[in-house]
């Protein structure tokens, strides 16, 4: 049985709350079954919009969404069939975590031996065995988290739904669960959509991320894509670190182009930009530029370090470069004995393939 | 493990818990002083009046300070037959006094409610022992009046020997000990304290109910409006607060009366007959309207706090999980609310059994309660006593409520805000 590439289909979606101002704008994103798809966005960037429209708790306000082919604007939440992690967990307070994780399927009239084979199961997915006579408000923040997973797991929903689930964990246990939420995934292949504003956890998470802003989707790719290959600066700057140059397109031929800066000049690879004179940003990440390169580099810049941050594996080095007092480079911490002290003049280089000129900020 | 049984000492050489006690004394003395003022407002407007109370409803001093010697006198008189003659001087020396002093009255009303027509005997009495001769005084005082030749007179005289007496209660509830001492009911067509005993445990059964009905989906829309709209709704909910007692009360009697805006509105509706205009004051239905308008804010509050604190992912999450909006509400949202429920149903029932201004004014003779009663001996009568014992009978009664309602909701359950 091949994947359907469309299961989850956003068509031309807009939504507006108050008939001035569009949230979501124009949205289209095919989610493949199976799948696990990230909204990653600046809160207020309509994500969580998205997700609620989803789940039938908001309508949109123009255009479709398909599950499965068929549209459902038009079916009421509890018909969906879609599986919920809320940002507060949402665990019924009165209700034990088996009577939790039975609910869904008591109301859809589940035979009694089938409801305790099935919590059983759902329990020991999430490491929880013997814990079904707890009170939700008996266990700690991640395993109320792990309780709201089996829940939306328990009654096999085609599509899960996952709204800031880890926002209000510590980070050690953040991540543990990022994996342990990965590896269910893995295991029994459900369609999971993902809200988070954490890049890290998209990162670690997904197949795919689709970076919101402003009500629209601004790039929809797997995250190392995302991160090598930003299509725009919004993105380049909302993941991971970056430097940027502000400047001008002085020449553009044969796939790389000349920058003109307000102090010298940079060789970049033309992303979003198509003719001399427009304005651009180029953005080059951190790693990507090298001190005293051994290999030529076609671009070769003179820059006095300002400040030096030692961070265990690697440092941190930021730089007086090119008129930018912010550029920032990451120097792994090896046995190479780099001369980096403060005031020092040193040689950078990068390739112009890696400087990104992408649309001026 | 001998040396860690051994007293942990502070720096000083102290015992390590006595310091602690010494630097916590300090602290308790100010926490106790900080609420000795609200201490002894309870202690003299709550304590003090229920012990008073109690006493004055089982104190019955007065008839044996008034009648020293005769009591005393008849402490040999076994009370079948008439009481010899020392008795008989004993009660003509002690009624001198009391005649005298112009303090017989409160005696022949004591006496009076002990044994009908004792009253005129005694008044009979009064003016005839002025020619009284000396000696011989059961012969002179049975030639005043034949009844003196009854013993039950004396008996009734005698059953107020005790300085304390449960009479007034078996009142309360329709029953008195009659002349050989046995506890029996009184006639049935006087039986007037259990019809308001059930009618005020009725009517405040029923505003209870009301008030839940109406104040759930208040408080609920309260609870989930936006803000702007819900502070609106909650002046709405307390305007009755602001506004007097009298004021609302009275405003009911315009709107309720047969000539009144609701009866000029059914029959402008054609509801109702211009010559058939129901009753709707004076009676049960203008104590349940006027009751349950007044109660409603206590009922609305203690289900709003409740309900503000339950978050609205949780009805999300049962729809998502695949319940009807019904059965989201029935098994998740209302039993969070039952803490609210139970506060709210707990305050509106305790005040409604004690209520007295609204029926009292909208009541008329059905819709009267037993704290009309009470304040009726308290005003008219001035049984002070009776009053006293049926106040008792009901905060016993309100106990007892609070106790079963205890053993069913559990008091931990209830949350007042």
């Amino acid at each position: 049985m091949s994947k359907k590439e469309d299961f989850v289909k956003f068509d031309k979606v807009d939504k507006s709350y108050d008939g001035k101002v569009l949230v979501v704008k124009d949205l289209n994103l095919d989610i493949e079954e199976g799948e696990f798809v990230t909204m990653l966005g600046p809160s207020g960037s309509g994500k969580t919009t998205c997700l609620m429209m989803l789940a039938g708790f908001e309508t949109p306000t123009n255009g479709e969404i398909y599950l499965d082919k068929n549209p459902i604007s038009n079916i009421p939440p509890h018909k969906r069939g879609i599986g919920m992690v809320f940002q507060n967990y949402a665990l019924f307070p009165h209700m034990t975590v088996f009577e939790n994780l039975a609910f869904p399927l008591r109301v859809r009239k589940i035979s009694k031996d089938d409801i305790d084979k099935k919590v059983e199961k759902a329990l020991s997915m999430v490491s929880l065995s013997g814990f079904g006579n707890r009170m939700p408000g008996q266990l700690s923040g991640g395993q109320q988290q792990r309780v709201a997973v089996a829940r939306a797991l328990v009654f096999d929903p085609s599509v899960v739904l996952m709204d800031e689930p880890l926002g209000a964990l510590d980070k050690n246990l953040r991540e543990s669960m990022q994996y342990e939420i990965k590896h269910i995934h893995e295991s029994i292949g459900v369609t999971v959509v993902y809200v988070t504003h954490d890049q890290g956890e998209a990162l670690t998470m997904s197949n795919r991320i689709a970076v919101f802003n402003d009500g629209k989707v601004q790039q929809l790719s797997s995250p190392d894509k995302l991160y090598e290959e930003p299509v725009n600066s919004f993105v380049a700057e909302f993941i991971g670190e970056n430097n940027t140059f502000a400047g001008e397109i002085s020449d553009i031929s044969n796939g790389s182009c000349k920058v003109k800066l307000d102090k010298g000049e940079i060789i970049a690879n033309p992303i979003s930009v198509k003719s001399v004179g427009e304005k651009t940003t180029v953005s080059i990440r951190p790693e990507r530029a090298l001190i005293n390169p051994k290999d030529k580099m076609d671009n070769n810049q003179k820059g006095k370090i300002e400040e030096v941050i030692y961070h265990g594996d690697h440092t941190r080095v930021r730089l007086n470069l090119l008129g930018n007092s912010e550029f920032i480079l990451k120097v792994p911490n090896s046995s190479q004995n780099l001369d980096i002290k403060l005031g020092n003049e040193i040689n950078i280089g990068w390739n112009s393939h890696d400087a990104r000129a992408l649309d001026p900020k | 493990m001998s040396s860690e049984t051994q007293k942990i000492l502070s720096t000083d050489g102290i015992p390590l818990e006595e310091s602690l006690k010494q630097a916590e004394k300090k602290n308790k003395i100010k926490a106790f002083l900080l609420v000795t003022p609200l201490l002894l407002f309870l202690i003299i407007t709550y304590i003090i009046p229920i012990a008073d109370m109690f006493s004055r409803s089982i104190d019955d001093k007065m008839v044996t300070n008034m009648l020293p010697k005769t009591y005393k006198a008849m402490e040999q008189w076994d009370g079948k037959e008439l009481p010899p003659e020392e008795v008989f001087e004993a009660f003509y020396l002690d009624y001198k006094i009391l005649v005298e002093n112009k303090t017989a009255g409160r005696l022949q009303t004591q006496l009076n409610y002990e044994k009908n027509g004792f009253k005129s005997v005694l008044k009979k009495l009064a003016r005839k022992q002025k020619k009284f001769e000396e000696g011989n005084y059961k012969e002179q005082i049975m030639k005043v009046h034949k009844r003196w030749r009854n013993v039950d007179y004396w008996r009734a005289i005698k059953r107020r020997a005790p300085a304390y007496t449960y009479s007034k209660y078996l009142k309360g509830v329709d029953m008195y000990s009659n002349e050989e001492g046995k506890i029996v009911q009184v006639s049935e067509d006087r039986r007037i304290h259990r019809i308001l005993w059930s009618r005020t445990l009725e009517v405040a059964f029923f505003v209870t109910l009301f008030c839940f009905l109406m104040a759930y989906p208040i408080a609920h829309l309260l609870a989930t409006l936006p803000m702007k709209y819900s502070n609106l709704l909650m002046i709405c909910v307390l305007l009755p607060f602001w506004t007097s007692l009298l004021v609302r009360t009275a405003s009911w009697m315009i709107l309720l009366q047969q000539q009144g805006l609701v009866n000029d509105f059914f029959v402008w509706i054609g509801l109702v007959g211009d010559d058939n205009r129901p009753e709707m004051m004076y009676n049960k239905t203008g104590t349940y309207v006027a009751m349950t308008q007044i109660l409603l804010p206590f009922m609305v509050l203690p289900l709003y706090s409740v309900m503000k604190t339950i978050s609205p992912s949780l009805m999300r999450a049962g729809k998502s999980l695949g319940a009807t909006p019904g059965v989201a509400f029935f098994k998740i949202y209302f039993p969070l609310t039952i803490p609210g429920i139970g506060a709210g149903c707990l305050l509106v029932f305790i005040l409604a059994i004690g209520y007295y201004i609204t029926p009292a004014l909208v009541g008329g003779a059905s819709g009267t309660l037993i704290s009309n009663q009470i304040a009726y001996h308290m005003k008219s009568t001035l049984d002070w006593s009776f009053a006293s014992a049926m106040g008792l009978m009901l905060l016993t009664g309100v106990l007892v409520i609070y106790w079963i309602y205890n053993k069913l909701v559990g008091v931990d359950n209830i949350k007042l805000g």
